[in-house]
């Protein structure tokens, strides 16, 4: 019987010959991500008593969660940051100016296939559209990493999902993660890796399959996958020159369930209130009042979730009622819709155009809601108070279903706005 | 270990935003602080009236979402004495015992119990007491609960390491 990707990968990075699915290994991660929570992670460093990170070529730190810092509080927080990173000889630090996270270490060359990153960050399950196997952990295992270079994991099952078929006009990837994660339910994977694959995946850009990857994290999953094949080793190309073996699951491992999806005739999607399982075809759901809508996040904040929105704005001015905010997930993005004239045409739209950042998605900073209001958004969570009110709403949806909805003050079945 | 406490009870999909809301993971940074805000968007009145030694039973999927290790932190300093659930998110899972917060998965016995009631849990044995009966379940793994007997994750690295207390 063959080996799943998780098997093979936890086996080769805790160093033995083979591993099976519900065993405990300890494992040396290749990268180790955190971001504003750094500074909280460096004070529990401190309590572990030593003074230097043992792997600093490991560790990777964008700071994302609050930028530019809205009060003194977070100014010190990455202050503290700062002098962290420069007292341990850290170099992967990308300051204010670089982006969010999620997007930061695949554009910078830091995720490469068949490596083992561990972050803490849920959606850190968003490296794996690359082929790494990737998981969120929390800030004492960060620090227990920096300090040991070590950790434990369980191998997980994995459960396969193959998506077949032809993606309609008007459906996006983030409308089928969304159908996925309402059938299977929030915990519907829960401590188990997800490999996703068929015809649709290999269609699929690699920004879609982050954005599966990234959601993968909402049923309960520990990783999301896809294999790589000729637009992973295209899009690694051009990020990175260091060598890297795929890792791939074997034609006859063992998965604890394959599900088959066909999504030709599937619609719009939203997550409603107040969980990300709440999933309804848009039909069901149009006509509902919305006073924000938010492009951006880890989850659809890349140049083409920019552009199809900006395409569905072109010439047209969104409602007056409605405050659309966009987020691009990092300055390479920015920087490119501004070339393309992305920005310049979602600015005369009325759109807010911000800078790269996580801060509205957890309530942080910027885009707060008050009670009583409603957003559509493009992020990866609605729970309740997330977006900083526990009387607000929180709906999700693809870029492109947001977009149309802020022209309509409604949410909307984008479908009606393409030719 | 054994332990003994009075029940909050809870449903299915507790998130980390209503256990510990994301717009004070930057700005409430003290233990004890964070207690105070522990399942503030749930049930306000938990913080207020919640003892030592008090346990959580909910469904499944308990603390589902973020990474944020303050979910465990709020709680285990709210005095919190273990959590009992039919799932937990993984990540929450191993928050929880990195901070010396004992977890029970027992989907039964959750069933069986409702809020306000005293149950005990005996973590050695695997078995709780309720009102309804004693139910059985499977001890955490030898290297989880070496974290957990530890105090944490952070005085178990130390132990690993070999440094004394204080050094």
């Amino acid at each position: 019987m063959g080996k799943t990707f998780a098997e093979k990968i936890l086996a080769l990075k805790s160093g033995k010959e083979s591993v099976s699915s519900g065993e405990i290994v300890t494992v040396s991660p290749d990268v180790v991500m955190s971001h504003d929570n750094t500074a909280a992670i460096s004070k529990k460093f401190k309590q572990i008593g030593i003074d230097k990170v043992m792997h600093p070529e490991r560790i990777v730190i964008p700071l994302d969660h609050c930028v530019p810092a809205a009060t003194e509080k977070y100014a010190l927080n990455h202050k503290e940051i700062r002098e962290f990173v420069q007292k341990q000889g850290i170099r992967n630090f990308y300051d204010i100016n670089t982006g969010v996270c999620h997007q930061v270490l695949p554009e910078k060359g830091h995720i490469l296939p068949g490596a083992l990153v561990l972050g803490a960050d849920s959606h850190t399950t968003t490296y794996g559209a690359f082929g790494a196997f990737a998981a969120g952990i929390g800030r004492s295992e960060v620090a227990s990493i920096w300090a040991t270079g070590k950790i434990w994991l369980r191998v997980p099952e994995t459960i396969k999902i193959n998506i077949e078929g032809e993606i309609p006009k008007g459906v996006h990837p983030k409308d089928i993660i969304l159908y996925i994660i309402g059938n299977l339910g929030a915990d519907g994977a829960l401590y188990k890796a997800v490999e996703f694959s068929g015809k649709v995946i290999r269609n699929m850009s690699v920004g879609g399959r982050m954005t599966l990857c990234n959601m993968a994290a909402e049923m309960g999953a520990k990783i999301g996958y896809v294999e790589p094949d000729e637009k992973t080793i295209q899009y690694l190309a051009s990020r990175t020159g260091r060598e890297y073996k795929i890792v791939k699951s074997d034609a006859d491992a063992e998965f604890e369930r394959i599900i088959d999806y066909d999504v030709s005739d599937l619609e719009p999607q939203i997550a409603c209130p107040h969980t990300v399982d709440n999933v309804k075809s848009v039909s069901e759901v149009v006509g509902i009042k919305i006073n924000q809508a938010l492009i951006g996040t880890c989850t659809n904040g890349r140049i083409e979730d920019l552009k199809i929105a900006s395409d569905i704005l072109q010439g047209k001015k969104i409602s007056k009622g409605v405050r659309l905010l966009v987020f691009p997930a990092s300055m390479e993005v920015f920087a490119e819709a501004m070339e393309e004239g992305i920005l310049q045409e979602l600015v005369k739209s009325g759109a807010v155009i911000m800078n790269p950042g996580c801060g509205p998605c957890l309530g942080a900073h910027e885009g707060a809601l008050a009670p009583g209001e409603v957003c559509l958004s493009t992020a990866n969570r609605n729970f309740k108070g997330r977006m900083g009110c526990k009387d607000a709403e929180i709906y999700l949806a693809s870029p492109a279903t947001v977009a149309a909805s802020s022209l309509y003050g409604k949410i909307t079945d984008v479908r009606r706005c393409l030719k | 270990m054994s332990i003994k406490g009075r029940v909050w009870k809870y449903g299915d999909d507790v998130n980390t935003d209503v256990i510990f809301p994301g717009k004070y993971t930057y700005t409430v940074t003290n233990p004890e602080e964070m207690a105070k805000h522990a399942l503030e968007d749930l049930d306000p009145e938990f913080a207020k009236e919640v003892e030592k030694g008090d346990i959580i039973v909910a469904g499944r999927n308990f603390g589902c979402g973020s990474s944020r290790e303050q979910a465990a932190t709020c709680l285990k300093y709210a005095g919190v004495g273990a959590i009992v659930a039919k799932s937990f998110a993984r990540i929450f899972f191993r928050n929880a015992i990195n901070q010396g917060l004992p977890l029970v998965q027992c989907k039964k016995a959750v069933k069986n119990i409702s809020s306000d009631e005293l149950i005990s849990v005996d973590f050695e044995k695997g078995r709780l007491s309720c009102k309804k009966g004693i139910f059985n379940f499977p001890p955490l793994p030898e290297s989880v609960l070496g974290i957990l007997n530890d105090g944490g994750l952070i005085p178990h690295t130390r132990k690993i390491l070999g440094i004394e207390k204080g050094g």
